[in-house]
């Protein structure tokens, strides 16, 4: 207990995390911290185990040994009533944006509100639409299925529902995958201005090497099952990994940064 | 030792001679124990300056609330002046106001009024009609195209489909239809007993059985236990894009899943049906002996005479349509699955509803049309 570090400013410890699926070892010693206010990209080859962190974190698996606090609390072995606690203070947006399909877009942002508020009803419609014009749907997108709408909007109203009871932690499974560039571009917009106003803290798991460059402050890389390079996006590209190195030595990665380096 | 998580100030609102206060936590959980008060006893008018020096936190939503209150203001006839609200407060207030100008004014949908919405249910009940129609004629000019060129025809999928409809089903088909027949020998037996007509058991049991119950029963479980089966399965298809994946390939879904499920249900109904006409009867036959002391001799003996091949066959005809009707509705409500889980759900209701009742409304016609050209005895 006297290991962590509990400074205020620490969001989420994660420490000596080890996740096993059967005889598959996904984590291994795996250590992670994020600090208030940032944007942090978990990135990483295929089953490296990004999202099986993410799905840690937040507790929807439990690890095998370790310990994570998030805001301070360790989660490992929490009681339901304090998770219940915990959680409304993050927002998960899911990778295929799991709104729920009986329900319009309105009345899914409107569920966490309705769980753990004692809000008036008109008032919690009022919040709604405001998550959805937030999230920059247009006001009659609240009326609609999530089946009526394309991807795009599916994600921006998955965050809209992500958002809704402003949490100070918000995480990302995905968000760009999916879209065009231009919504892609528009949705790291979006994060960043977020994250300005309202002080976010962003969690996402991503391969769009372009929302690495434009909208995180640094970047983890999970590589032999833990993190083997954590620091902002262009020192990153210059570690001696051999993992890493593959990683963003193709032909995408040095476009993106080349991107990257022309908008500055 | 732990950073807890301090409980927020409730967010408060005060307006004292033209003048008012924000103070407190605006985010939702001060929100959520808002508290506004007006010092003096005169409503506010005219210039007021409203004063947000005292907020110290503020979210989209404590945002939203303050846009009411000034809204309310307004609204009363003063103009509301913002002062002392720090730089990043502010920032957040433009973001929410310019955020919601380009959405627009939210738009809550009216409920369609009372002729409206019947007019849009006889379209809808048409038009899905009509469809039906549209694909018991697609799956027939399958079947024909089938007919010409057989080999092209999936066996392993017909086989594996009467696996699963037809045997998997003996157990449950045996165990209900001797119970019908064990009910309806001993309900039917304490009358004839009355009158000392215990034989004529026989005729009750056999001919409900074979002409009726057995075919019907039979229909109505695997209704629920397999065209349930298909609807979901092939729904649950749809919405994977699986259906669409075939299409892609150059399979067509009517070949893949639908023919080989009629046909095995076609083949398996009848068959079925016989194994419940014997079960039946024989559960009418336990009764008639431990009830009516008519032995299970006598009761095989006199079977043949009352039971013509005619009443046996008319029972075991009406199974094929019975299949018909099941496997058609169960696949067309599959393919009807749009969107997600949650209609899955729905169209499978639909399809064991719809198909129970038309295998009961084709037995009826059966009987009129039967009773009609003579053949009901």
């Amino acid at each position: 207990m006297a290991l962590i570090s509990a400074s205020a400013d620490t969001v989420i410890v994660v420490r000596g995390l080890r996740t096993r699926f059967g005889e598959t070892i996904i984590h291994e010693n795996l250590d992670f911290t994020v600090q208030r206010g940032e944007i942090v990209a978990l990135v990483g080859g295929s089953g490296s185990g990004k999202t099986t962190l993410l799905r840690a974190i937040i507790l929807l698996l439990k690890p095998t040994a370790g310990s994570i606090h998030l805001f301070g609390q360790e989660i490992i072995g929490i009681s339901e009533s304090a998770a219940f606690r915990l959680r409304r203070r993050f927002g998960m947006l899911f990778q295929q944006g799991a709104l729920f399909s009986s329900l319009t877009v309105r009345e899914n942002v409107a569920i966490p509100l309705r769980e753990h508020t004692r809000l008036p009803a008109r008032q919690i419609v009022e919040i709604a639409d405001l998550k959805i014009a937030l999230a920059g749907l247009p006001a009659d997108a609240g009326n609609k299925l999530p089946r009526e709408l394309s991807g795009g909007m599916l994600k921006r109203a998955a965050l809209a529902r992500a958002l809704a009871l402003d949490p100070a932690l918000l995480f990302l499974d995905e968000p760009t995958a999916g879209l065009d560039p231009v919504s892609a571009g528009a949705f790291d917009e979006l994060v960043v201005q977020l994250k300005e106003s309202l002080g976010l803290t962003v969690v996402m798991v991503t391969h769009d090497l372009d929302t690495l460059w434009q909208a995180t402050d640094r970047v983890a890389f999970l590589g032999e099952r833990r993190v083997i390079g954590y620091a902002p996006m262009n020192e990153l590209v210059r570690a001696e990994h051999p993992l890493i190195q593959t990683y963003f030595a193709g032909p995408r990665g040095r476009a993106a940064q080349e991107q990257a380096c022309k908008a500055r | 030792m732990m950073a807890s998580i301090p409980p927020a100030d409730r967010a408060t609102f005060r307006c004292e001679n033209g003048a008012c206060w924000c103070e407190g936590d605006w985010t939702l959980d001060g929100i959520e124990n808002f508290n506004a008060r007006r010092l003096s006893s005169r409503p506010p008018s005219g210039e007021l300056t409203l004063d947000g020096s005292g907020i110290q936190a503020i979210d989209t939503t404590g945002v939203l609330q303050l846009l009411s209150v000034i809204a309310d203001l307004e609204r009363i006839g003063c103009t509301v002046q913002l002062v002392n609200l720090r730089d990043e407060h502010q920032a957040l207030l433009d973001l929410v106001r310019e955020r919601l100008a380009t959405a627009g004014a939210a738009i809550i949908s009216q409920p369609p009024n009372r002729l409206e919405q019947l007019g849009r249910r006889v379209e809808f009940h048409a038009r899905r009609a009509f469809e039906f129609l549209a694909f018991i004629g697609e799956a027939a000019s399958s079947l024909a195209r089938l007919l010409l060129r057989p080999h092209h025809f999936r066996w392993r999928a017909l086989l594996s489909d009467i696996e699963t409809a037809g045997v998997n089903a003996l157990p449950i088909i045996a165990l209900l239809s001797f119970m019908m027949g064990v009910v309806i020998a001993y309900q039917g037996g304490q009358q004839l007993k009355a009158y000392g007509a215990n034989i004529f058991i026989v005729e009750l049991v056999a001919l409900t059985m074979l002409r009726e119950l057995a075919p019907l029963i039979t229909a109505i479980i695997v209704a629920g236990r397999t065209g349930s089966a298909y609807t979901a399965q092939i729904g649950a298809m749809q919405i994977t894009e699986e259906v669409d994946a075939l299409r892609t390939i150059g399979i067509r879904p009517m070949d893949l899943l639908v023919l080989p499920k009629l046909l095995a249900l076609i083949i398996a109904l009848p068959l079925l049906t016989v194994f419940a006409d014997a079960l039946s009867v024989f559960g009418g036959m336990v009764m008639a002996q431990a009830l009516l002391e008519v032995s299970f001799s006598d009761f095989l003996d006199r079977l043949p005479q009352v039971v013509t091949p005619t009443s046996f066959l008319l029972g075991i005809g009406k199974s094929p349509v019975f299949a018909a009707i099941i496997a058609l509705v169960g696949c067309y409500q599959g393919f009807q699955v749009r969107g997600g889980a949650d209609s899955v759900g729905r169209q499978t209701t639909v399809s064991v509803v719809q198909s129970i009742f038309l295998v009961i409304a084709a037995d009826a016609l059966f009987s009129v049309v039967l009773g009609g050209v003579g053949l009901w005895r």
